[in-house]
């Protein structure tokens, strides 16, 4: 008996897969979901997203226009990350900050020129938008490496060379240029692929049962599993699909490098889409209708994918409670391999205990979907 | 008339919340999630682990080392004593910053100065190397000037006095914490929403319900106003949680925060309606929500500014009424902003729930299958 049930269910396996394709082709949300979505929402947001602030509007207040307060304006005037405004006080530059017409005001005081040889030093006013703390900062960063140079320039032209006690060198590894989206577009396929891997399955088998076409199916010879795979390969394939799309982006529009190899990216990529189909297909077994399960699927894949991961916040800054909810949000795994294999290369250390991961969470997703659903039948 | 629309608000709300599973996904998780999203959304860095290389071995570089060791951004995890262990640290994620002072550091310190010091930093997330790296500037900074005090070095014929205004100390949690007040709302409008309508087409209800003497406007009244009870509800606990557990100051009025978050509430419900009344099916429906969600999310200036963003891009979010939101929230919360910049962002969310209410109305009777 058990001899006969593997070919009968390989072919009743392929039937169901063929079902669930002339579906797809039916409504093509679905084929939206895994072609287009990564597509649109790539571009989108590989030139959307930049933590590159250039052009920052800043107002400059001069109280008595003299050589020196020239000279160092004149330096904020020929960087391109600022565009500055001149003002006539500081009354006007305050009320253009508060309108969010300016983000930062520079302000050189009256006698700057004079007090530039006293022994305190001129001081050199900054007043900046502090609302947004990230940008604020990475503006402070802008004006003190001008202020540098401008103090280096001064230096040089009185004929010696200025030098501060220690001498800071960086080098950043894996993207020396600093190309936030060489970060951004890998993590964001992440969160893509939690999307599409959700959205695929979320409703399939809620619709099933919703329809009563379950209940139709559960009379035919075919096992519970097989429901289930037949489910799962036409989604996987259609996952699969959309990953290689976003990967081709990733390389070929947006110029990140890819120094690991494909077959790992590849590799992993599967074990990526397994998991979230399998939460998926868990939402939808769990919530027995549509309505419940599109609700579930919003509220659970989109925004932890996005906030918990790590593809923009760092995870080891957040408190342990929450670094421990960290741990079954699966693009967590996902953005960490993504990260590393396109920017630093094959790197065992850091892809097996991810991958290890994610292969747990899949076969948990699964498994538990496999469970929910037996009870079911009873 | 009236009665009609309150009949079918109660039946709304009721179909919303009689579910268990339903009544759960709308309330629970949502402030769930904004506590822990509110501890988990900040760039600001703690327990950075790093290593020290230190060839020198001097009291300066000890000095040095201790100012890293000892600030709350950073923790030592690793000493190191060549340099071929540093491409594995990093490699393997061990440490995100490398510590690097040469054998002549303290020779050159004393002899007037340019001493070397290298800092490597792990750039797969080349947004929180840079923040590190401001981290270590500021050290290496009053590293300096200590240095120059001490020594009675000529000191910088200028000084920078930087101040930040409405955030002095530049957390960014006061930042992310209203941003994600306006994600979590818009999430719960979309939930109560994006699939009303869908689901009814795909049961055959709406049929039934366009056939009653109800006119399309009052079943808009009647779809909306559950989204905007409950809306408005879970927004006050949200705003509630943001002041009094996370601590964010609320320093503008509370009606321009309401008239921002009514003018929000009708745009998003908008949205979700026109959504809902487009798709088919439950299926469509969802997707809807998300091809609407991520990139109102993405582009509103929650995490990423709007200014960095491309001009074709920038022109793009004038469509998205969580960017305006935005602006209200964080102008009323930490800036005390003027009555020009609230109305500035009140009158585009006021047209864009125009218009989308508008077309989820006409979309009832006109969608062609």
């Amino acid at each position: 008996m058990k001899q006969q049930s593997a070919p009968g269910g390989f072919r009743r396996l392929r039937g169901l897969v063929r079902k669930e394709f002339y579906q797809i082709v039916r409504d093509p949300s679905a084929i939206a979901i895994a072609f287009l979505m990564p597509v649109g929402l790539l571009i989108l947001f590989g030139y959307g997203v930049s933590l590159d602030a250039k052009h920052v509007p800043i107002a400059i207040v001069v109280e008595t226009p003299d050589a020196a307060a020239a000279d160092l304006t004149r330096s904020f005037e020929m960087t391109d990350y600022f565009d500055p405004v001149r003002m006539p006080n500081m009354p006007a530059a305050a009320d253009a900050l508060t309108r969010h017409r300016v983000d930062a005001i520079l302000h050189l005081q009256g006698n700057f020129a004079s007090r530039l040889h006293e022994k305190e030093g001129a001081p050199i006013g900054v007043v900046i938008n502090g609302v947004d703390a990230n940008t604020a900062r990475l503006i402070s960063g802008y004006i003190e490496g001008i202020w540098l140079k401008w103090l280096g320039d001064r230096a040089r032209s009185e004929g010696f060379e200025l030098s501060m006690p220690v001498d800071l060198r960086h080098r950043i590894w894996f993207n020396a240029e600093v190309r936030s989206r060489n970060f951004l577009v890998p993590g964001l396929i992440a969160v893509i692929m939690t999307l599409i891997g959700a959205l695929l399955t979320a409703m399939v088998m809620a619709r099933e049962w919703e329809r009563g076409t379950m209940e139709a199916l559960l009379v035919t010879p075919v096992t519970m599993r097989e429901i289930i795979l037949g489910k799962l390969i036409p989604y996987f394939i259609l996952g699969m699909g959309g990953m290689a799309l976003s990967v081709a982006m990733a390389l070929w529009v947006f110029d990140v490098p890819l120094r690991g190899s494909i077959w790992m990216l590849t590799a992993t990529s599967a074990l990526f889409l397994l998991a979230a189909l399998g939460m998926g297909l868990l939402i939808s077994i769990a919530a027995k209708n549509q309505f419940v399960a599109g609700q579930t699927a919003i509220v659970v894949t989109f925004l932890p994918a996005f906030l918990l991961s790590g593809f923009l916040f760092d995870i080891g800054s957040m408190p342990e409670a929450v670094q421990f909810i960290t741990h079954i949000v699966a693009a967590r795994y996902f953005v960490a391999i993504l990260q590393t294999v396109f920017l630093a290369g094959d790197i065992p250390s850091v892809i097996l205990p991810n991958a290890a991961a994610l292969v747990l969470m899949a076969a948990i997703f699964l498994g538990l979907s496999r469970k929910k659903a037996r009870k079911r039948l009873e | 008339m009236l009665n009609r629309i309150i009949a079918l608000t109660i039946k709304e709300i009721l179909s919303l919340l009689k579910d268990k599973k339903s009544r759960f996904t709308i309330v629970i998780p949502p402030l769930v999630q904004l506590l822990v999203f509110g501890y988990a959304a900040t760039y600001d860095l703690n327990d950075v682990p790093f290593a020290v290389y230190d060839e020198d071995r001097s009291a300066a570089s000890r000095d040095l080392i201790a100012r890293f060791s000892g600030s709350p951004n950073f923790t030592l995890t690793e000493r190191i004593d060549h340099q071929g262990e540093i491409a594995d640290l990093v490699d393997r994620k061990a440490v995100l910053l490398v510590v690097h002072i040469g054998p002549d550091f303290s020779r050159n310190l004393l002899t007037g100065g340019g001493a070397q010091l290298q800092a490597i930093l792990d750039g797969r997330n080349s947004n929180t190397a840079m923040i590190a790296l401001n981290y270590v500037r500021d050290i290496v900074t009053r590293f300096n000037e200590d240095w120059l005090a001490k020594t009675g070095g000529r000191t910088p014929p200028a000084r920078l006095n930087i101040r930040a205004w409405y955030n002095a100390n530049l957390e960014s949690r006061w930042y992310i914490v209203p941003g994600i007040a306006g994600l979590l709302t818009l999430v719960v409008t979309m939930l109560v929403t994006a699939l009303s309508v869908a689901r009814e087409r795909e049961q055959g209800t709406f049929d039934q319900l366009l056939v009653t003497p109800l006119r399309p406007v009052e079943i808009l009244v009647g779809k909306a106003l559950p989204g905007l009870i409950i809306g408005l509800a879970e927004a006050t606990i949200i705003i509630l949680i943001a002041v009094f557990w996370f601590e964010v100051p609320l320093r503008g009025s509370l009606a321009a925060l309401y008239i921002g978050l009514f003018l929000f509430l009708m745009s998003a419900i908008g949205v979700g309606l026109m959504i809902s009344s487009l798709s088919v099916t439950q299926q469509q429906g969802l997707l809807g929500a998300f091809l609407f969600l991520v990139p109102a999310v993405i582009l509103s200036g929650f995490t990423t500014p709007i200014a960095n963003m491309p001009l074709v891009v920038q022109k793009l979010t004038l469509l998205n009424p969580m960017r305006y939101f935005m602006v209200v929230l964080r102008g009323v919360f930490l800036e005390k902003a003027p009555w020009s910049l609230m109305v500035s962002q009140y009158w585009p969310m006021a047209l864009i729930g125009l218009a989308t209410l508008t077309a989820a109305a006409w979309l009832f009777r006109h969608r062609i299958d």
